[in-house]
């Protein structure tokens, strides 16, 4: 099943990082997802996350308020 | 406890290079050589430190404490304190903001956290150690959690909830004091380290250049304006010195970094350090790209009476500076 990955961020240089790392982390091992950034603000905040960036697999919040590591993400993404 | 970098400084400038100590040229190199090490040196444990406490700090928690709990005015105090260990990123802020009013914690107390938060961070407080030492440091970040609390507790009695804007006010209309469940991150250590560790090497690096020509800027002036220079034009006396400096501050922001640099000079060269502190409080604290930010919560008003509030507390904590220091 296709995964759906958004990253939730303003715009700031760690969210651009962020969807950086996670694109990469995709590609790399060929996981089936699509990645979607959210930058709305109003979008964001019904996640209910206090800090950006933050990771949303499949609509569950995995990783808020810093950029992950590479292998924390295929952690989540594969997992 | 510095000695050891003037020593670096000196055998650099002195043996290395064979400078005299007497020219102005050889007294601005060491002065810059000495003041980018131990600013660094100072940026980077602080930076280092508050990384840790900052991957630790569990947000959501203090978030639903301060919703949850009637705490008799030391809200204002919890969320101004809260403003100092979250992180340097203003991007944040406005997601902090909305999960306040989210949370029903009263507007003032927002603005508590929402003026500590940029004005006591990690990179202010490093250059502070760096450049003023110990003593002036703990002025710096006690007067900025009072400044936080006092702004707070003022716009909080203006009652200013209707110039947010729309949607805002609709998450205002339907706060909940109980906030559904989260997911804490159980981290060891040694996975958090990396995290934090590239972190401080991000933020470094994004400061060095601005601290660099600052320090190299304030060496030159150190080496080439005499002392006491400046206290003929901004003595205690001149009344009109700190909220002048203060207004032309509150513009400055990207390179607040490599404002501080300079301050540390003209202080040495007489300005008075309540003028100085006030003028620096306003370049980190209040910046044009943080209001552009708040325009998403607030409608222009608000973030002209919230900067105006912050503006007049910054001017009298440098009047009072100078009377007691």
């Amino acid at each position: 099943m296709s995964k759906i990955v958004k990253i939730l961020g303003t715009g700031c240089p760690k969210c651009m990082q962020t969807t950086a790392i996670v694109s990469d982390v995709v590609k790399e091992n060929n996981i089936d997802a699509t990645i979607e950034k959210v930058e709305d603000i109003m979008d964001i905040m019904k996640y209910n996350v206090m800090a950006t960036p933050a990771v949303v697999i499949n609509e569950e919040v995995v990783i808020k308020g810093r950029v992950p590591s590479k292998s924390e993400l295929i952690e989540v993404l594969m997992g | 406890m510095f000695d050891w970098i003037q020593n670096i400084a000196d055998y650099i400038v002195f043996d290395l290079l064979g400078m005299g100590s007497e020219s102005h040229l050889s007294e601005a190199l060491n002065f810059f050589i000495y003041d980018t090490v131990k600013i660094f040196l100072l940026l980077f444990v602080i930076i280092f430190l508050m990384g840790i406490v900052n991957s630790y700090f569990p947000i959501d928690k203090v978030r639903n404490f301060l919703s949850r709990n009637k705490l008799y005015g030391f809200e204002y105090l919890m969320a101004s304190l809260f403003g100092v260990v979250t992180p340097f990123c203003s991007c944040s802020s406005i997601p902090l903001f909305i999960g306040f009013v989210k949370g029903g914690i009263p507007l003032g107390v927002t603005f508590a956290f929402l003026v500590t938060s940029p004005l006591v961070n990690e990179v202010a407080i490093g250059l502070f150690a760096g450049l003023f030492g110990l003593k002036i440091t703990t002025i710096y970040v006690i007067s900025g959690i009072v400044l936080g609390m006092v702004s707070g507790i003022i716009l909080q009695k203006l009652k200013l909830e209707r110039f947010l804007t729309p949607w805002v006010k609709d998450i205002l209309t339907n706060a909940e004091k109980e906030q559904d469940k989260f997911i804490s991150e159980k981290q060891k250590f040694t996975q958090r380290l990396p995290v934090i560790w590239n972190e401080v090497l991000k933020i470094l690096k994004g400061v060095l250049p601005y601290v660099v020509i600052g320090i190299a800027v304030g060496g030159l002036m150190h080496g080439y304006i005499p002392e006491g220079f400046f206290e003929k034009y901004m003595s205690k006396d001149n009344l009109l010195a700190v909220p002048v400096s203060t207004l032309l501050a509150v513009p400055m922001y990207s390179n607040a970094s490599g404002i501080l640099p300079v301050v540390q000079v003209l202080v040495e060269k007489g300005i008075p350090l309540g003028t100085a502190i006030a003028f620096m409080m306003a370049v980190v604290g209040l910046s044009l790209p943080e209001a552009m930010l708040l325009k998403k919560v607030m409608s222009l008003k608000l973030i002209g009476i919230f900067f105006g509030v912050v503006t007049l507390c910054i001017i009298i904590s440098g009047y009072l500076f100078n009377i007691i220091l």
